[in-house]
């Protein structure tokens, strides 16, 4: 049904983060920097940033659970009153921008954008941007699930604070950082010292653009998995060390280490086959139904048999949103490629499920 | 792809459509001057087209006892403005958080909330408050006796303002986005963050679900003779009956009014088995409860119906929208 005013949905930018890692330094420069446009900035602690041209708003972080029966659907009670209140003021700011403490998991701020009706009609989220501290993430990364899962969920990440670390201590974490997150754009910063445009307006969560899914990193990645590669390590958060595959140079990786991290990963699956619908999507439901509470954000474009268009997907946890995208081009490979990113995923499983569903 | 409106007896050229530039939130009357809220810091009365400007920001919320509105604003402030257009703070948030809810209450009493906690200005002036355990999401005063209802997450804190005893918690797992209680004290309804209904029997906080919509329910009224409950959030107005001693339990809803656009708001008729009904397309139907015949009183033109209400005598009817305001004399 076509309105005369078209509504243009306000996007919405998440700025993650852990404590320290300089999420208030990358939004007061977003702020300040002459570009414009003005924004409603949802925050935890006033006082930090205050720039008279935009609405700042306090937030309290309140996650409630849907009653749907469903234990990992979870939103962010405050975002939906707050963006209530905010669509009244429609006309007054460009974009939203919402800031989490340190600690927060961005899974159910995303999900309030998929869950609350009013909340997806008016706004659409854009992106999840992560700030990481080059010189601690490592260590973090370690002693706070919530640093993993901010990492896990970004779609862009900036690597912050490159100047205290060595060139080589700063492909080290990237490495680190690409054991967890394939598919995420990063970016190196000093002082948060990122384009405005790498951080915002990127689209991230429009199925238009899931091609942005990084193809040397699901290559470096589906090579490693063919070793079924899994030691029998200790599991201990404290050892300090992890496996490293440095010496896996794969053309376009350009020196990246490869690392595993011992409880979060990416699984990333591919077929040159054409699928079959009617055997791909009971197959994803059923995965996403059983391990959506482990699957933190999944991707995908695939190719179905006697198909003209790529179909694209993707989630968050047991949401999963799909449509067709655009024809296939001529000559284009008609490759079916997807990611799961998440804890505990079970790889084989996985593996042989999406293997069957090869038309 | 509206329907064709053709067989609907309409009143729409006999309403006074006013420009406001902004959305409104709310539909009051003061005396029998219709008053409507706008998004944007001001009053716009009726009579005369006239603006006062009362908040330096949003108004988030507001609500009327029909000689004053008073109005919750994303400036921290709570606001009285009277039928001359005068304004006075009521109180101001010392952290300048969002007024998020507000209520009026028997002998001038005045609820509102920011954040978790309630606050009561009773009409002598004495100043009460209970924090409840998350942020109050709505509030409501009961008919009767000097009681609050909070709703919260996982239910709602009847509260007695005046009394030391812990107010009576009606738990139900889940959040809980506004609260209404029945003119005759008997039943209270929330709308929940799920497309559904909770209510309770106050007497033995019986449990009620009321389920079935299609989106988040955000508008809720009582006729006049609590026969029925009026809602939005379905392409039909749904009317639960509540006129036994049982409410809805174990019936169906009455269903009226089906449209390809969404209920937004509904206000009962004051006297009249009737309710009003905006759309999310823009139209604005008069139901009448016993046949579901309609009357338009607002064609659709895309623009959604954001705000709805009856002159207490009934004689007027008053509405906004995303971008205009209407009013109607039956």
């Amino acid at each position: 049904m076509a309105t005369p005013q078209a509504n243009e949905k306000i996007p919405v930018t998440v700025l993650t983060g852990y404590l320290g890692a300089g999420k208030t330094t990358l939004l007061n420069r977003i702020l300040s920097e002459p570009h414009g446009k003005k924004f409603a900035v949802i925050v935890n602690e006033f006082g930090e940033i205050g720039i008279d041209n935009d609405l700042v708003v306090n937030a309290d972080e309140e996650v409630f659970e849907m009653n749907n029966g469903c234990i990992c659907c979870t939103v962010r009670g405050d975002l939906v009153r707050i963006i209530d209140g905010l669509m009244r003021r429609k006309g007054k700011f460009d974009a939203i921008i919402v800031e989490t403490t340190g600690l927060a998991d961005p899974a159910p701020v995303a999900q309030t954008f998929f869950m609350d009706e009013n909340v997806g009609a008016k706004t659409r989220l854009d992106a999840v941007v992560t700030v990481a501290d080059a010189k601690w993430l490592k260590d973090r990364l370690k002693d706070a699930p919530e640093a993993k899962n901010q990492i896990a969920f970004a779609d862009v990440i900036v690597v912050n604070k490159t100047d205290l670390v060595s060139a080589d201590e700063l492909r080290d974490v990237e490495g680190h950082i690409r054991a967890i997150n394939p598919y995420a754009t990063l970016h190196r910063a000093q002082r948060s010292n990122v384009k405005i445009d790498d951080v915002l307006g990127r689209n991230a969560f429009d199925l238009d653009r899931i091609l942005d899914i990084e193809p040397k990193f699901l290559e470096a990645d589906e090579h490693d998995h063919d070793h079924g590669h899994h030691h029998d390590h200790d599991h201990h958060h404290d050892h300090g060390h992890h496996h490293g595959h440095g010496d896996h140079h794969h053309g376009e990786s350009s020196g990246l280490k490869h690392y595993h991290d011992e409880d979060m990963q990416s699984v990333s699956l591919r077929s040159e086959k054409p699928l079959n619908p009617d055997k791909f999507f009971p197959w994803v439901q059923e995965l996403v139904q059983k391990e959506g509470p482990h699957i933190l954000r999944c991707k995908g474009i695939l190719a179905f048999k006697d198909d003209p268009e790529r179909f694209v997907f993707q989630g968050v946890h047991m949401i999963l949103d799909g449509d067709h995208q655009r024809p296939w081009k001529e000559g284009e490979e008609r490759l079916s490629r997807i990611v799961f990113i998440g804890r505990e995923l079970p790889e084989e499983k996985i593996r042989e499920g999406f293997a069957s569903c090869v038309a | 792809m509206s329907m064709p409106d053709t067989a609907i007896p309409s009143l729409a050229d006999r309403v006074r459509t006013i420009a406001t530039d902004a959305q409104v939130v709310g539909v009051h009357f003061l005396g029998h001057v219709p008053v409507f809220a706008l998004g944007e810091e001001t009053l716009l009365f009726a009579e005369g087209d006239r603006k006062v400007a009362v908040h330096g920001g949003g108004i988030l919320v507001s609500a009327s006892d029909g000689e004053r509105i008073v109005t919750g604003g994303d400036d921290g402030k709570l606001m009285a403005t009277d039928a001359q257009g005068q304004t006075i703070a009521l109180a101001t948030d010392e952290k300048k958080r969002w007024i998020d809810q507000v209520a009026l209450g028997p002998d001038r009493a005045v609820a509102w909330s920011a954040g978790k906690v309630a606050q009561v200005i009773t009409g002598k002036g004495e100043k009460r408050s209970f924090e409840a355990p998350s942020t109050v999401a709505g509030l409501a005063f009961a008919p009767k006796g000097f009681r609050l209802a909070v709703a919260h997450y996982n239910g709602v804190s009847f509260w007695f303002p005046n009394a030391a005893a812990k107010p009576e918690f009606f738990e139900w797992k889940g959040s809980h986005l506004g609260v209404s209680l029945s003119r005759d004290g008997r039943f209270m309804v929330t709308m929940m963050q799920e497309p559904t209904l909770h209510g309770w029997r106050i007497a033995d906080q019986k449990h009620m679900r009321m389920s079935g919509y299609s989106a988040r329910v955000r508008s809720l009224s009582w006729t006049a003779d609590d026969a029925f409950l009026a809602t939005s959030g379905s392409e039909q107005l749904i009317l639960w009956p509540f006129d036994g001693k049982d409410g809805p339990m174990g019936r169906q809803p009455r269903v009226l009014a089906p449209s390809e656009a969404r209920v937004t708001v509904v206000a009962a008729h004051p006297k009249q088995p009737v309710v009003a009904a905006g759309y999310g397309d823009g139209t604005v139907w008069l139901v009448r409860i016993d046949d579901g015949a309609l009357i338009a009183a607002r064609q659709a033109d895309g623009t959604p119906v954001t705000a709805i209400g009856w002159e207490p005598s009934g004689q007027v009817l008053a509405f906004g929208t995303e971008k205009d305001a209407g009013v109607l004399t039956l």
